[in-house]
């Protein structure tokens, strides 16, 4: 089971700022370890809910760093709002962590 | 008789914890990527015209309403933040693409619910590269903007 994500929400004026690091090796297929390439393993799908809407999905590929950190602004939220963010990878592996916007 | 209405009971109690899950929606992130899925044509495109192409984008029209801040020179390519913001009206998604990368496209996401058209990201570059931001508009209309990095050690192979 992959670590933790780090999910910081604050609310900067009527904009909610989110800020999130995945822990993810994100191997792009294209390193060698020892002559062998390191099969491909990274996050395909992540999603962004918001106050129990749906604000953000997206998709990646191999070209996002390792243990990727994506920031995010949303509208209409407000202090106290729940935020959840999961991703999903190339190996059907998931993760989804939850905070409130402060 | 006794064993069998235990086994029966218990069977109603797993029963009732996924109903409370599913009532409570803890299962919901994950039946939405079912719907989603990933753009493999896109994402496994080894040149940026195949990228475009999987992404549905033709008739790019270049647009300074794309804000994209990226360093000049990135000491190392693994790690290069990029900054996209669109003041496109009806934004609804920005792609991320680095021209030279193996496999160009990093990223797409799509905006909706009050989300600001905006991305903060960290990609890899492979080598000295132009960076690309694409957004889409809800009409289905494609703008780009882009902006060169200079790598001084490349992110991708090792």
């Amino acid at each position: 089971m992959a670590d933790r994500m780090k999910i910081r929400a604050t609310m900067a004026g009527d904009v909610a700022e989110i800020k999130v690091l995945m822990a993810h090796p994100m191997e792009n297929g294209q390193r060698k370890d020892a002559g062998q390439t390191i099969p491909p393993h990274f996050i395909q799908n992540i999603s962004v809910e918001v106050g129990g809407k749906m604000v953000i999905q997206g998709q990646t590929g191999t070209s996002v760093s390792r243990n990727p950190v994506f920031g995010f602004k949303v509208k209409d939220a407000k202090a106290g709002d729940k935020v959840v963010i999961t991703w999903r990878d190339n190996k059907g592996d998931s993760r989804t962590d939850t905070t409130t916007i402060a | 008789m006794d064993t069998f209405r235990r086994s029966m009971l218990k069977g109603a109690g797993a029963g009732g914890v996924l109903t409370v899950a599913l009532a409570a929606g803890l299962l919901k992130p994950v039946r939405a990527f079912a719907a989603e899925g990933w753009n493999s044509a896109a994402f496994e495109a080894r040149d940026l015209a195949g990228a475009l192409k999987g992404i549905g984008a033709d008739n790019i029209g270049d647009s300074k309403d794309i804000v994209l801040k990226a360093p000049d020179i990135a000491e190392n390519g693994a790690v290069v933040p990029v900054e996209v913001a669109s003041n496109i009206p009806n934004t609804v998604s920005i792609s991320v693409l680095s021209l030279k990368n193996p496999l160009p496209l990093a990223a797409t996401f799509d905006f909706a619910n009050g989300a600001v058209p905006a991305l903060q990201i960290r990609v890899r570059l492979a080598e000295t590269t132009h960076v690309r931001a694409v957004v889409k508009t809800a009409d289905g209309k494609y703008f780009a903007t882009q902006k060169e990095v200079k790598v001084t050690v490349g992110g991708c192979g090792g």
